[in-house]
């Protein structure tokens, strides 16, 4: 058994190198940013490298932030942003979904390709039109407006996901249920349910582009009122480049919330891909 | 599955459960996609009217003294924008993956802190890049001298020569967690007797891995390849935080995407003019749909192995 687990040892040696040098490579620039953002201009520049402790700790940087720029607000509006646009993809998706995978009708074959296209062409195409809609709307620099959007991109692949794992629903239960006088909509809230890990998975997936989206808060809703995290911070950035402070600190606020989420989530995430939840 | 295909009138439920679905796809993505495409035929006259320019929006983006070397331009940077992620980003989260299947002690901990990056806005990765990168904060030449290479140092990123690459290795370094992470499950789906037969007849790793899981995963390069390919015809969002709308310096950074931003939108002098904007975006939505013909094409032709 010894003998053994030394071999295996010396087998990993090579591989445990190589995923190192990458994981030091993924984790060292958040690094530098995260411990930079707690220390005096003197030591970001003295000592980069150093730790924020004594003398080098400071929160200046988050004072700047929190008395310059709108990070409160813009967080407010990620929050609603990204939390509407996940309830209505999966409850609308849902619906869809679960008509697709049950239904035979005249052209749901039509229906379910043509609900599909939006998986491969990319929404931000449309962008001319679509300002000019939401212009005609009276939905330019509204919230509304990019949600709408949203559920609009994240439609297509949420159907098509849960329509191919509601399919593997047993019948039975379902004609059952029929039989005993329940309706459609008492059978679609039942199968919803067995499809959780599913909704899961596809929720986190779309929350997150949904969350860091640059371009749609950029030409739809760029006001100061209705400005997204991923945006605020972008204009912010722009205006105080010169403050490092104030850079590495709003820059730690934008990634932290994201990466705790991630850290929380990670095993589901990387388990439902790895199990198979989006192939085909 | 029910049959609701003779059914005396349309069930009312079909309608609850498509209506909002469909409307709102339709309203707010298949509708201004179809628009957009339509606007590439026509032009605005001075008193803002749409009139019908036939092919004109194409001719002068192709031809035109002033359109033209920047939409050639901007296509050539998307190529290789496109190619150093299939050089580099798909080999190292296929290596990354091959190297999580064996039995590696900490696998969960190095698939998680691998992908992370891959959840970070990208408006966080251009600055925390720059800010790495910059002269001004030293961080790496000091780095490079530590290893005895500080003369190779410089501003990568502010040298029209070096900046494409530079910023094409940072979207790399966040992106490779998708690659790895697919290119992992679809190894992992292989299994252990095919690997353990091919052992047993005296195949070295090398031989495992070219002969009998490369073929394997034939279908999963192709998934990887065709994302990767509208990724990046798409992007945007890295290039606009780090080097602005103009795509500097000198427009060496300048793919499709900023390009239809400027010209939907305008930059410093130069008015915004959406017909041509929709112009370019038609441009996009050529090259994405002969990109994912051409992988549906491969994908009837090749012969794929089913487990």
């Amino acid at each position: 058994m010894r003998t053994l687990r030394g071999r295996r040892g010396a087998r990993e040696i090579g591989p445990q190198i190589i995923l190192v040098i990458f994981t030091i490579l993924a984790l060292f620039p958040i690094y530098m940013i995260l411990t930079n953002s707690f220390k005096l201009k003197k030591f970001i520049f003295g000592a980069p490298f150093g730790v924020p402790i004594g003398k080098a700790f400071s929160l200046i940087g988050y004072q700047t932030v929190l008395s310059r720029s709108h990070v409160m607000m813009n967080f407010a509006n990620s929050l609603i942003v990204t939390i509407a646009s996940l309830f209505l993809i999966l409850f609308f998706g849902s619906l869809a979904a679960y008509a697709l995978s049950e239904y035979k009708f005249k052209g749901s074959g039509f229906l379910g390709f043509y609900l599909a296209i939006g998986i491969m062409i990319p929404i931000r195409l449309g962008s001319v039109s679509l300002l000019k809609l939401m212009a005609g709307l009276g939905l330019v620099n509204t919230l509304v407006g990019l949600i709408l959007i949203y559920v609009a991109q994240g439609l297509p692949l949420t159907i098509f996901i849960l329509s191919s794992f509601m399919r593997q629903v047993p019948d039975d239960l379902k004609q059952a249920a029929r039989i005993d006088g329940a309706t459609e909509y008492r059978i679609y809230a039942f199968v919803v349910p067995l499809v959780r890990p599913a909704l899961g998975s596809i929720g986190i997936f779309t929350m997150i582009p949904v969350w860091n989206d640059l371009w749609f808060p950029l030409i739809i809703a760029p006001s100061a009122r209705t400005a997204t995290i991923t945006l605020g911070v972008q204009q912010f950035l722009g205006q105080f480049v010169s403050d490092w402070n104030a850079v590495l600190s709003s820059l730690t606020m934008a990634m932290v919330p994201i990466l705790l989420i991630y850290l929380v989530f990670s095993k589901q995430l990387i388990k439902s891909i790895t199990s198979g939840a989006l192939k085909s | 599955m029910l049959d609701v295909t003779h059914a005396k009138r349309f069930p009312f439920y079909l309608i609850v459960f498509l209506g909002p679905a469909v409307a709102i796809y339709t309203l707010f993505m298949i509708y201004p996609l179809l628009d957009s495409l339509r606007l590439s035929f026509f032009t605005t006259t001075q008193d803002k009217r749409e009139v019908f320019n036939g092919l004109g929006n194409f001719s002068t983006l192709f031809g035109n003294s002033n359109w033209a070397p920047r939409f050639w331009g901007a296509l050539k940077n998307n190529l290789i924008f496109f190619c150093v992620h299939m050089v580099v980003q798909n080999p190292v989260g296929l290596l990354i993956a091959a190297l999580l299947v064996g039995s590696v002690r900490g696998r969960v901990f190095y698939r998680t802190v691998l992908f992370m990056p891959t959840v970070l806005s990208v408006v966080i990765i251009g600055f925390i890049w720059q800010l790495i990168l910059s002269p001004l904060w030293g961080v790496t030449p000091s780095i490079l001298k530590a290893v005895g290479l500080g003369s190779l140092f410089q501003p990568w990123l502010g040298l029209s020569r070096s900046a494409l690459v530079t910023v094409a290795l940072i979207s790399v370094w966040q992106f490779v967690g998708i690659p790895m992470i697919l290119f992992y499950t679809s190894l992992i789906g292989i299994p252990d007797e095919l690997l353990e037969a091919s052992r047993v007849d005296g195949a070295t790793k090398l031989q495992v891995f070219w002969r009998i899981k490369f073929p394997l995963l034939l279908p999963m390069v192709g998934i990887v390849a065709v994302l990767t390919f509208v990724g990046n015809f798409n992007a945007f969002d890295l290039i606009y935080t780090m080097k602005g709308a103009l795509a500097g310096p000198d427009f060496s950074t300048d793919i499709m995407g900023t390009l239809f931003y400027r010209t939907f939108f305008g930059q410093q002098l130069q008015m915004g003019n959406p017909t041509m904007g929709a112009t370019v975006a038609t441009m996009m939505f050529l090259i994405i749909a002969v990109g994912v013909s051409l992988y549906t094409l491969w994908r009837s032709r090749v012969q794929t192995y089913q487990l």
